[in-house]
């Protein structure tokens, strides 16, 4: 084991906040109750449940009474896909179509092709171009009036390249009227304020372990007078959107965390810029044939690299020997890497789509983090390149 | 000396990680599962299950655990030949082609990229060096499951870089080690068939999914006369007598050739499916080429299944096919399906590997 280690994996999850860790601790401990009783423990646990979602809605620029807690990112797209689709479904003679980027999380783009397949709904998948951003023509073209429901991410979780998140709202408003807007904004909430996307679009996941909360926790933020079908029934928690007893530390702690990025946000951008831009040049400088895949259009915390002729599944287990955690994209369930659907729905080939390291820099990020990737990387690949 | 050991996640790579894991210490040991298919599956070596069972056992012994996605080389180097293999009539064996291209080839690039000096897998098979530093392959201890005749392709390329931790010990006495040591594993049963084929759909429904099959005729393989109708000719092998009927005398029926293009299938008696020879392409040698020094042909014994009976043979080159090799068996055998392997053993020492071939 190496004797120092670099963690450039932000994107797949973050450290817990210091402040996040202690929100949460009385709920691990002392406080225990179940915030749908009515005695002394519950509201208790209650109000530590509101408290906690005053401030996230702050955070997200809406209303307290808009924003659902779930068990996760993952969770809170199903619920906007398929609970939004069946609310304007059940209004409709038919199926509406669905429309999302080809280059969605599966958590967004299984859902959606899951509902297509089960209801014989169109589901339109948009390409992007080669710099990982959504066609703004095939966009428009897709968003048409049978579109009932659409998706788009705001940050791609392997590249992170931004959206024209404005645009492609604007662009499904006027051409499909009546469709539910939503954004998977999970890798977005560390890097760009949530505001603006609460504002342009209907419905707003995020996941707490993004951005230095623990996982199995997010959120779903949802418009006054959006349609929402519930996906969990029982008791009727988060105003009957999903049943199920709020997960108390978990949300005491998402918001510590969320209040903290979302403080930090401008000055924290530009220092995870900085060491990422260094890291960018080092690497680019160093390592012959390095390609940065959507340059230019990123948060501060990504940059996805391409090392022509080298395979990127033996390239993390290299660099993890050598202290560097990084990753190859899209882990399938058995933990094998596969060819990343988003460079393949980008138009790069099989071999491209292989040879990909994303590196995501955050709140823990250091100088020496990145003193350590410069140092690490350049040998690890010419020794595969051999 | 750091080694990485192939799990499928059965009880034989298992028990080889946990011999290799005694000898060279849990930190200089690493296991990693392939996942191979990326299509549905029940057996074999890639469902999540069983990579789930891998994962464990390599915790229980402390060691490192990988998946590696082979998938896209699998498909091309495996499913697709095999595929393809039969709308020309033939039947490939994607056991070898996959321990050709994937275990033996694919994955020691991948072991050496990593730094490791050698991979262990949980075949029944023997590896011996020479005093002079030459490497032998050897039948495993346990006759009944033996597996050296899927490693026949093995060159010294391989062997230099390979351990068969299990290959010393019989079936019994692996799982007892199993057992012995608490391993998830012990008690798993062993792997049947092609991994890639789900039991419910079968070959059949496999391929008729990724070619057309067509409808034939079979035929006396002498006169010609019509014997009745097959559903696809592309799924019955040389040697097949199952479905194939009896003749007027009530002896068996057996399909001496099948032609895809023509859409016939012959048979024959059960003395028309035997065959003196067979010859054979793609022809490797494990350390090499006995018939070079040899004047006329080399005595050698041929094995034409995983577990057929081992035949005494004359091996020579056959003149003017580059490559291409004439194996005469001494007493006439049923006949080899084009595509099958025949495994070639030493004949002073019966249980050594000399050299493998795919029948044309």
């Amino acid at each position: 084991m190496p004797e120092r280690r670099a963690y450039l994996d932000h994107a797949a999850t973050t450290p817990l906040r210091p402040e996040a860790r202690e929100a949460m601790l009385p709920y691990l401990s002392g406080e225990f109750g179940n915030p749908s009783g009515s005695h002394h423990e519950s509201r208790r646990a209650r109000r530590a449940v509101d408290d906690a979602r005053q401030t996230v809605a702050g955070r997200l620029g809406v209303d307290l009474g808009e924003v659902v807690f779930t068990s996760g990112g993952t969770e809170a797209d199903n619920l906007a896909v398929v609970g939004g689709w069946r609310a304007v479904a059940a209004g409709r003679s038919s199926p509406p179509a669905l429309v999302c980027s080809a280059i969605e999380h599966h958590a967004v783009l299984e859902t959606c092709r899951a509902l297509a397949r089960d209801t014989g709904a169109d589901l339109r998948e948009v390409p992007a171009d080669r710099c990982g951003v959504v066609d703004a023509d095939a966009w428009a073209e897709a968003c048409t009036p049978e579109v009932g429901l659409v998706s788009v991410m705001a940050v791609n979780n392997e590249l992170g390249t931004v959206q024209h998140l404005a645009a492609l709202a604007e662009a499904a408003r006027t051409g499909s009227p009546g469709a539910v807007l939503h954004t998977d904004a999970v890798q977005a909430a560390p890097w760009i304020p949530l505001g603006p996307l609460t504002g342009e679009f209907d419905l707003v996941s995020i996941s707490a372990h993004k951005f230095g909360g623990p996982q199995g926790v997010g959120a779903l933020a949802v418009r006054h007078g959006t349609g929402l079908a519930a996906l969990a029934h029982g008791g009727g928690q988060e105003r009957d959107r999903r049943s199920g007893t709020q997960n108390v530390a978990g949300i005491v702690a998402m918001a510590a965390a969320l209040d903290r990025t979302s403080a930090d946000q401008a000055t924290g951008n530009g220092r995870v810029g900085a060491l990422r831009d260094r890291l960018v040049e080092g690497l680019t400088a160093s390592v012959p044939g390095t390609a940065w895949t959507g340059s230019g259009q990123c948060v501060p915390g990504f940059c996805h690299l391409r090392f022509a002729g080298v395979e990127s599944e033996a390239l993390v287990l290299l660099l993890d020997a050598a202290g560097l955690s990084v990753s190859a994209g899209a882990a399938c369930s058995s933990g094998a890497v596969e060819p990343s659907h988003v460079l393949l729905a980008m138009g790069f080939d099989r071999i491209e789509a292989t040879s990909g390291i994303r590196f995501s820099l955050g709140w823990t990020t250091t100088d020496e983090d990145v003193d350590l990737a410069l140092s690490v990387v350049p040998d690890v690949v010419a020794k595969l390149r051999d | 000396m750091r080694v990485l050991v192939a799990m499928s996640g059965g009880v034989d790579s298992s028990v080889a990680a946990a011999l290799m894991a005694d000898r060279l210490g849990s930190e200089r040991v690493v296991g990693a599962t392939l996942k191979l298919w990326g299509g549905d599956s029940d057996s074999g070596c890639c469902s999540v299950a069983d990579v789930d069972d891998a994962r464990r056992v390599a915790d229980q012994l402390g060691l490192v655990h990988h998946v590696f996605n082979f998938a896209a080389d699998f498909e091309e180097r495996v499913v697709d030949p095999y595929v393809r293999g039969h709308a020309e009539g033939r039947t490939p064996n994607p056991c070898i082609e996959c321990n050709r291209h994937l275990k033996f080839d694919r994955l020691l690039d991948r072991a050496a990229d990593l730094g490791f000096d050698a991979v262990a897998t949980g075949h029944h098979a023997r590896r011996t060096e020479t005093p002079d530093g030459r490497y032998r392959l050897c039948r495993g201890a346990d006759p009944m499951k033996d597996q050296s005749y899927v490693l026949a392709m093995l060159g010294q390329d391989q062997l230099g870089r390979v351990v068969f931790p299990v290959g010393e010990l019989t079936k019994d006495e692996v799982r007892e080690e199993a057992h012995r040591r608490g391993l998830r594993t012990a008690a798993k049963p062993d792997s049947q068939d092609v991994c890639f084929i789900r039991t419910d759909e079968g070959r059949a429904g496999f391929l008729g999914d990724r070619m057309p099959l067509h409808g034939g005729r079979m035929v006396d393989h002498r006169s010609g006369e019509d014997l009745g109708s097959v559903d696809a000719v592309e799924l019955v092998t040389v040697g097949q007598r199952r479905g194939m009927g009896h003749s007027g005398d009530g002896r068996r029926r057996f399909v001496t050739a099948v032609d895809v293009p023509a859409r016939r299938v012959m048979l024959g008696p059960p003395e028309a499916a035997c065959a003196e020879s067979v010859a054979l392409d793609t022809v490797t040698w494990v350390d090499g080429d006995p018939t070079v020094a040899a004047r006329g042909g080399t005595a050698l014994v041929a094995q034409c299944s995983a577990h057929g009976r081992p035949v005494p043979a004359e091996v020579s080159v056959i003149s003017g096919v580059s490559g291409g090799l004439m194996v005469r068996f001494a007493t006439p055998q049923r006949r080899v399906a084009p595509g099958q392997t025949v495994a070639l053993y030493d004949t002073r020492r019966p249980h050594e590997v000399v050299g493998s071939g795919i029948a044309r």
